[in-house]
């Protein structure tokens, strides 16, 4: 019976994917685009990969969903030009070479296939930590996880700079975002409150059960676009300090904990034995801000009306 | 006792799971916007609210139970908001073109 519903599942992922990239239209391409990346984290939920799935459905489906549409409204307003055939053949054949090479991987791996698993289950207590993910994000490779949280804030500078210098430190505008309406004010002030109590158990429980920084920063900064698209509150103004500032604080505290590390524990991004997991805790706090904002950003887009 | 608990559960979820089917077909056969949205939102309600109430006694504690009920009050408000606004675009568009 599972494996009916595994062979179902697989089957519905290989035809939406196709789907996918054979659509004419960019917008149903986008729609479907969202329905693959559920899919997914329904295909990780069955290889037991709970936190892998959260993070598909919250960015994989979620917020690059969110994001594509956003361009696809840009691209309608006639700020986009027409592509030639040359780079959809060229597209499609990079695509095509990097699946093959993937399928060539997987399907030429040793069996058993080599895994760090039982290396990361061995030092786990050292950090005190329940969950093995986390304790791979912030235990033994916190380095990329670091450069992870700041290569968002980069992306976020990235689009802040496609503003025109007039506007470059105004505020985004998501008006356009949505029809106003009572039912959209309405869904925003019931769900929110939901959300956030739902995002800030994400972080919490991360450190031993399925969950993190990612996934609650999602739901975050999915709770305030509703709110913004909704009209209930203004975007913030780009030049905004203290929004400047939150936006620095989880990397900020991130390498402040790496530095303190070589004092206290010897080594960059070390932790100190038995303090592990309080400081790693403490540290999903800022990180999770400043995530939730850079995503939430990322969808408002560069500023559109001037500063005032 | 527990027999027709599991009866119940069958069901309850075969039925749920009949209206998703209906739903389904609604979305892909019915005309326009409107009434596909129609019959998406009376299958949706119907169907997850059936397959909740199947579940609901097959849940080890009260408090799973509660979540079950939370979840479909959650996924009632966001369905019935989504299609109104839906609905709104439609009504919008139909007025513009």
């Amino acid at each position: 019976m599972t494996a009916l519903f595994d062979i179902v599942l697989l089957l519905l992922v290989l035809a939406v994917a196709f789907a996918v990239v054979s659509v004419r239209d960019a917008q149903t391409a986008v729609v479907g685009f969202i329905a693959f990346g559920l899919l997914l984290a329904l295909a990780w939920v069955r290889l037991s990969s709970v936190d892998v799935a959260l993070t598909e459905a919250a960015i994989g489906g979620g917020a690059t969903g969110v994001l594509l549409l956003r361009g696809i409204a840009r691209l309608r307003n006639g700020k986009g030009q027409p592509r030639g055939r040359a780079l959809h053949i060229g597209a499609a054949t990079v695509s095509a070479g990097f699946a093959a090479a993937i399928a060539g991987a997987v399907l030429h791996a040793p069996d058993p296939a080599p895994t760090l698993a039982p290396a990361a289950m061995e030092h786990i207590a050292a950090l005190g930590l329940g969950n093995p993910v986390s304790a791979v994000l912030f235990g033994y490779r916190a380095l990329d996880t670091l450069l992870e949280k700041i290569v968002v804030v980069l992306a976020l500078l990235g689009v802040w700079s496609l503003a025109p210098d007039a506007l470059a430190s105004g505020r985004p505008d998501l008006r356009g975002a949505a029809l106003p309406s009572d039912t959209l004010a309405f869904l925003a002030r019931t769900l929110t409150p939901f959300g956030l109590l739902f995002g800030i158990y994400l972080a919490w429980t991360g450190a031993d059960h399925p969950g993190g920084t990612f996934q609650a920063g999602a739901v975050l900064a999915a709770m305030w676009l509703l709110v913004l698209m909704a009209g209930l509150r203004e975007p913030p103004e780009t030049r905004n300090r203290l929004l400047r500032g939150a936006l620095m604080l989880g990397p900020a505290a991130f390498l402040a904990a790496g530095f303190a590390g070589i004092w206290l524990a010897g080594a960059f991004l070390a932790f100190p034995p038995g303090a592990a997991k309080p400081i790693i805790v403490l540290l999903e706090i800022p990180l999770t801000l400043s995530i939730a904002l850079a995503l939430a950003l990322l969808v408002a887009g560069p500023a559109q009306r001037a500063p005032r | 006792m527990m027999g027709l608990l599991d009866l119940f559960t069958v069901v309850a979820v075969a039925a749920g799971a009949f209206f998703f089917l209906a739903g389904t077909a609604g979305l892909l056969r019915f005309p326009d916007a409107l009434s596909r949205l129609h019959a998406l939102t009376k299958a949706d309600t119907l169907g997850l609210g059936l397959i909740v109430l199947g579940l609901l006694p097959q849940a080890a504690s009260v408090s799973s139970g509660l979540k079950l009920a939370l979840a479909w009050l959650l996924a009632q408000l966001a369905a019935v908001t989504a299609s109104q606004l839906i609905a709104r675009f439609a009504l919008h568009e139909r007025r513009d073109g």
